[in-house]
Formats: structure tokens, sequence, C-alpha cells
């Protein structure tokens, strides 16, 4: 007799690795970080309609706490300095969603003087979503493809790679 | 009071201080002498004829085939409800414009803009930093002449962009 077959039906068994990403998946804090106006999109989101409740996730205004850091706008380089120490302060795992298109590639602004063009000539970005703003839909679908990726983190195997980007 | 009025009772108060009023397209405006700037908006702010209590804005412009950059203050007043507009040339190797913050509160963080992205230097401003850019930026964004930094604090700036259009510097 198996020991699945010999524990009680109220008893889910499950794999730790999959139990850990589902307990991190489903209570994902983002900082909030807007930068232009890709902000009130993402102030939407967060809103009663959109609702990023559902998804355990809730907003927080200091990066040690945070699981996420959700960069909405413009990133200035005179921000960019900045945003690699709220990078640094964040708590491993960590995650970073490029929010637009200014915040993926510069946009509109991406031959300014003073603008950095992408995130990620800072920071390692894990999901980019696109947009002009991106509607809270297209925020929404990003969050949960960035879900789906938790869920594949192997944090109980070693490996010579680290689990985050 | 019109342009034409305001620009004969300064003259009357500074002499050649004052140029003549000058037309453009959309609007007139009365040249001033970088070094007396101060004088003149003072008069124009406390003088009850002219009554100018607002600073509307204050930017500059650069010239580099005239050689100098042009720093214009457009002023309203809400008692008599017209308004005017004043430009100043100083020379664009250094710049020097005496500060109006004394006289318009309003004139201190405009000034610094125009210090931050020109290089306009303010004399008697209270606080001249950069008010835009970071405090170790190089050069003056808005001068025609201006080369960007290959990088900035190990970020490049090399922009490998499909938009790039490089425009004929003109006056």
């Amino acid at each position: 007799m198996s020991l699945i077959n010999s524990v009680p039906e109220m008893v889910l068994t499950t794999k730790v690795d999959a139990f850990l990403n589902w307990t991190r998946k489903s209570s994902l804090w983002y900082m909030l970080f807007g930068l232009a106006c890709c902000a009130i999109e993402m102030m939407q989101t967060g809103g009663p309609r959109a609702d990023l409740d559902r998804f355990g996730m809730a907003p927080r205004a200091t990066p040690r706490v945070s699981d996420l850091m959700i960069v909405a706008g413009t990133l200035t380089l005179k921000m960019a300095l900045r945003t690699k120490v709220l990078y640094e302060q964040m708590p491993d795992p960590k995650y970073v969603l490029s929010m637009g298109s200014c915040a993926s590639c510069g946009g509109l602004f991406q031959l300014a003087y003073s603008v950095c063009d992408g995130v990620d000539k800072i920071i390692p970005v894990d999901v980019y979503v696109p947009g002009c703003p991106p509607r809270p839909e297209a925020l929404t679908e990003g969050l949960l493809l960035l879900q789906e990726k938790m869920m594949q983190e192997k944090w109980l195997v070693r490996s010579s790679t680290p689990a985050t980007a | 009071m019109d342009t034409q009025a305001i620009q004969r009772k300064l003259e009357a108060a500074f002499g050649g201080v004052v140029g003549p009023v000058a037309s453009g397209r959309v609007e007139s405006w009365i040249e001033v002498d970088p070094d007396r700037i101060d004088e003149v908006a003072a008069m124009l702010a406390g003088d009850a004829d002219t009554r100018f209590e607002c600073l509307s804005n204050l930017s500059g412009v650069d010239y580099p085939a005239h050689g100098h950059i042009q720093v214009v203050y457009n002023l309203i007043s809400y008692t008599h409800g017209h308004e005017l507009t004043l430009k100043v040339n100083a020379d664009r190797d250094s710049p020097e414009v005496k500060t109006l913050s004394g006289v318009w509160a309003a004139a201190n963080w405009l000034e610094r803009e125009v210090f931050d992205l020109l290089g306009v230097n303010f004399v008697g401003h209270p606080d001249l930093r950069r008010i835009l850019l970071p405090d170790d930026w190089v050069g003056n964004p808005l001068r025609k002449d201006y080369v960007e930094a290959p990088d900035y604090h190990g970020i490049s700036t090399i922009r490998e962009s499909m938009l790039r259009i490089d425009l004929p510097v003109k006056d």
C-alpha cells in the first residue's frame, strides 16, 4: 500500500516546488512604481473593475516587502539609478514587469537626451507588456503570464544558473 | 497700456537700455539690456500704470548663428489685463543675465530651468542649481551644439533606434 493511498481523502498531495510556487504566485505584492501615464492604467488595474486583488496581488509602497516591480512609465536616466537601487532593495525572489512602450524601449521618447531607452538596460525584466499605455486587460494578462512563469520555478533543484533571471 | 505705450514709458525711464518695439508674426516684444533687466522688471511690476504682477513664463532660446542665447519673459497684469513680452540677448559663450527672482518669486525655478538646459548664468540668483537634470550632468542639452555623452553612470546612451533622423542645425 502506497503512502498516497494511506492518507485520508481530505489531504491534498503536491510537490514542494509546486506548493512553494503556488503560495508565491498567489500573494504577489507589487511595488507602486508609476513613472508616467502608465501609472494611471496601473491604478485602474488595481481598482475594482480589473481588480488585481482576486489574484492575491496588493500594492506596496516599499521595495522591502515587494515581490514584483511594475515599471510603469518613461524611465529617465536620473530615475534609472534610483530604479536600480530600489530593485536591489527588493528581497529575492523578485520579478520585474516592464509596462508600456516607454519602459520596454523608450517609446516615443527614446531619442531624448534624458531618457533611458528600456528598463532592461538596468535590471532584468521578466515580462514585457506592450501598449501606450497598455489597457488594464493587457496588464492583467502580463501578470497572469508572470504567474505562469513563477509556477515553473525550481527552488529545490541545484542548478548552475540562478532560478530567477 | 499697449506695448508701444509701455515702451515709451520704459524709454523715458531707462533710455538706451530698452530697445524699440519689435514685431513678430504673433506678438510684439521689447528687447532689454541683460545687465539692467532686473531694474526694468522691478519698475514694470511696481508702477501703477503697468502693474505686472505675474511672470507667466520665462524661457530660453539658443541662436548659434547670431552668437547669443535669448531669454524670453512673458508678463501679465491682472490689474490692467494687459500682457508684455520682454527679450534679452546674452552672449553665447558666457551668457549672464540679471536674476528676476527678487521681483517675481516664480522666476526662481524658471531661471534654474534655463540655467539647467541652456547654461545661462543668472547673476544674483539665490540658489542656481540644476532643477531637472541630475546634479552631475555634463553639458546643456538644449544648446544646438550639444553632444550627448556616450554613457551616464554606466548606462549606455547609444540608442539603437530606427527613428533616428539627424536634422541639420538651423538658426
